[in-house]
């Protein structure tokens, strides 16, 4: 036997819930305060298996199998917060985050304010979010907008699987609350190269994806890869070149680095799965045209599910914003 | 000590009429005629032979993910027998087939709902259901406001409202149970503790040692009642009921049973499921109860077993042609039944759509 050396750090290939798994492992074994709570997390590992075997390594003092009540989840958590612990509470589904709205939006959001900077909360709620896999009514919706509109709260959805991880860690990290999204559709098939150490991704950094010439697309979570797509088929059938922007980070937001997308082209399409009232694409269009309104060439174009609620599966692929859909979109932006 | 209300955690025994063997317990008269017994077991046959096909339909992806009543039959039967469709109503979680089939609901609309299609989401008029609700206890306050007014408005009709252990540690539920208390609503509970909540064990949910325990908090009572016996739900449930229906509020039922199979179509169950537990409920099949109760009576034998299944078997294949039947899920329902009076910016927005699908 050899002798035991530092431990070589390289890359494995993971998919988005390995990646959520390994961020989770890795700071639960770097910061004893970690705690990690919600419904179904522990023994069976989280019904998308995001907290598979932190249970049996960490125990059941740190991995918590709560009762099933996301209030109490979460206002539990700014309790234990304020005991000086770190909890990375999970809602099973954005979708009953309403059932915690009153905790995270009055509560988490607030309270290093409320107390004028004596409890912060460093609290990470973690939650798959938006449609497309045929989940059961009331699970699939795209909520984000709700949590934007909440100041004091920080609200992420990074689309692969090094974003995941390198966010994840950043937010657990961070002083203060995080609602860390995290893309159902995304979870198994989306994957990649993913630093098996220590490593941060900063919150409040776009990042380009796809380098192009004619039109900016601007999106985040599960629309970035169907942006990827449709560039791909405007390439092949249009011969249009586009430029892909991942918002990654909604709050705080890289106004910066979205505006020089956005000079680069001056066109602009923003796609998103929730409905375009009040969508968080209306705060992308303001400051875009506040920001880079003298380079902008046509009206932003916004590709977003309509003003309905989210309907059952069969209907699903009507209302979840499709490839074509972008496709359409990015051909009225350069039509102007 | 200090406290007047103590815990004594002493495990209250669940009140059983039938045996496992389908033994009437001495002194009790039977709440059902032998009619009532036998379309009870009959619907409960008819949920357990469609959860069986609607599974091979949910592996071959054609029905989407749903929860089985498998394990559970006797306790939404027994508990929905005890009402009258006609003015009475039945406020369901998702588990509660059944009952939702004895309130009227025809077999393919329920089918609709879990083929994604939103025709399966109407229910037809004049059957007094409330929709499934997927998110959790959401059911139960507003329960409680239709069994209040009906009330208010002298009805004489009772609300049945139905949710798991899990959802009884929603807000929700405590919030429900303490106004139903104080208006006296009549609204029965019937908390069907099936030993999970997904993965989450009962014990897990709650440090009171009965689920019914509960309702004295809220100045009611409760009561624990063997879930696997056709017999016991309904006449606890007749009870409850009837105390409702005269005017002296909510009652709190627990239903003690077991969930046989996975949560859903979704879920592992072997990942955490206590093997040795599973099979200590199977010789507490509630169907065989209820079989072997009629055949020590000569109501019943492995004949009309046989004819029966096949009735039933045909009648759910039946509803499944009607289902498949149905037109396609089209752009346009998404746009039906979000207002009254659409905005003139949803009316834009549903030409942009119906044109892009066409
Ligand atoms: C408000 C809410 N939170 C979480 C979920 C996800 N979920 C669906 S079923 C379930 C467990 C429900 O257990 P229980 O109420 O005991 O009913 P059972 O499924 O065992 O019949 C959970 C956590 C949900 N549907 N709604």
């Amino acid at each position: 036997m050899s002798t035991v050396t530092e431990p070589v750090v390289g890359t494995a290939t993971m998919n988005m819930v390995e990646a959520i798994r390994d961020a989770l492992t890795l700071e639960m074994a770097r910061d004893e305060r970690v705690v990690v709570l919600g419904e179904d997390v522990g023994v069976l590992g989280g019904v998308f298996r995001a907290t598979d075997g932190l249970q049996q390594r960490f125990g059941e003092r740190r991995v918590i199998d709560t009762p099933l009540a996301e209030g109490v989840i979460i206002g539990a958590s700014v309790g234990l917060a304020i005991s000086g612990l770190i909890p990375v509470p999970e809602l099973q589904f954005l979708g009953f985050g309403h059932q915690a709205f009153h905790q995270i939006g009055q509560q988490v959001a607030r309270f290093r304010f409320r107390s004028q900077g004596r409890h912060p909360m460093p609290i990470t709620i973690r939650s798959p979010f938006g449609g497309g896999v045929r989940t059961p009514e009331l699970h699939s919706d795209a909520f984000e907008a709700l949590y934007t509109n909440t100041p004091g709260l920080k609200v992420v959805a990074p689309a692969d699987a090094y974003d995941a991880k390198g966010m994840l860690l950043a937010a657990i990290r961070d002083p203060d609350p995080v609602l860390f999204l995290e893309p159902l559709r995304g979870y198994r098939l989306v994957s990649g190269e993913v630093p098996t150490g220590d490593y941060t991704v900063a919150l409040g950094r776009s990042k380009v994806v796809r380098e192009g010439e004619h039109v900016t697309v601007i999106a985040y979570s599960a629309a970035v890869q169907l942006c990827t797509k449709a560039a791909d088929v405007l390439a092949a059938e249009h011969g249009i070149s586009t430029h892909v922007v991942d918002v990654r980070s909604l709050v705080p937001l890289d106004v910066e680095g979205i505006v020089a997308a956005v000079e680069h082209t001056g066109r602009v399409v923003i796609v998103h799965e929730a409905p375009l009232t009040s969508g968080f694409g209306a705060e992308l269009a303001a400051t875009i045209q506040r920001e880079a309104f003298y380079s902008l060439e046509a009206p932003i174009e916004r590709v977003t599910a309509p003003d309905t609620p989210y309907p059952l599966g069969g209907t699903e692929d009507f209302y979840v914003p499709q490839v074509d859909d972008i496709v359409r979109g990015v051909l009225n932006a350069l039509e102007r | 000590m200090f406290a007047q209300f103590i815990p004594d955690g002493a495990p209250v025994t669940p009140i059983q009429h039938l045996s496992p063997d389908g033994v009437l317990a001495a002194g009790v008269t039977p709440s059902m005629s032998d009619d009532q017994l036998l379309a009870g077991l009959r619907l409960m046959m008819l949920t357990r032979v469609f959860d069986t096909k609607a599974m091979s339909l949910q592996r071959q992806g054609r029905f989407g993910t749903f929860s089985q009543v498998t394990g559970q039959e006797a306790s939404i039967v027994g508990s929905a027998s005890a009402l009258d469709p006609l003015i009475d109503w039945v406020v369901p979680q998702y588990r509660e087939l059944p009952a939702l089939l004895r309130q009227g609901l025809p077999l393919s609309r329920f089918m609709l709902y879990f083929m994604g299609n939103l025709a399966g989401s109407r229910i037809p008029d004049g059957v007094n259901i409330l929709p499934i609700q997927i998110s959790l206890a959401a059911q139960i306050p507003q329960a409680v406001g239709l069994a209040w007014g009906l009330q208010m408005q002298q009805t004489g009709g009772v609300v049945v409202v139905y949710f798991g252990d899990g959802a009884s540690s929603e807000g929700d539920f405590h919030e429900a149970c303490n106004l139903a208390g104080v208006v006296k609503a009549p609204v029965v509970f019937m908390l069907s503790n099936n030993g999970w909540a997904i993965s989450t064990p009962r014990h897990k949910q709650s440090a009171a040692s009965s689920l019914a325990s509960r309702a004295i908090g809220y100045g009611f009572p409760g009561v624990v009642v063997d879930g696997n016996d056709l017999l016991a739900v309904h006449a606890v449930t007749a009870e409850a009921v009837a105390r409702a229906r005269s005017g002296h509020g909510p009652t709190l039922i627990e239903s003690v049973t077991y969930r046989m199979g996975p949560h859903n179509t979704a879920d592992d169950p072997t990942r955490y499921v206590d093997a040795a537990a599973l099979e200590s409920w199977k010789p507490l099949d509630p169907i065989v109860r209820v079989q072997r109760h009629l055949a020590s009576r000569r109501l019943w034998d492995d004949d009309r077993r046989q004819t029966v299944e096949a009735e039933l078997s045909a009648e759910v294949d039946a509803a499944l042609v009607i289902a498949r039947a149905e037109p396609a899920p089209t752009a346009s329902q998404l746009f039906d039944h979000v207002y009254a009076d659409p905005p003139s910016t949803l009316q834009r927005q549903r030409a942009a759509r119906i044109g892009a699908t066409s």
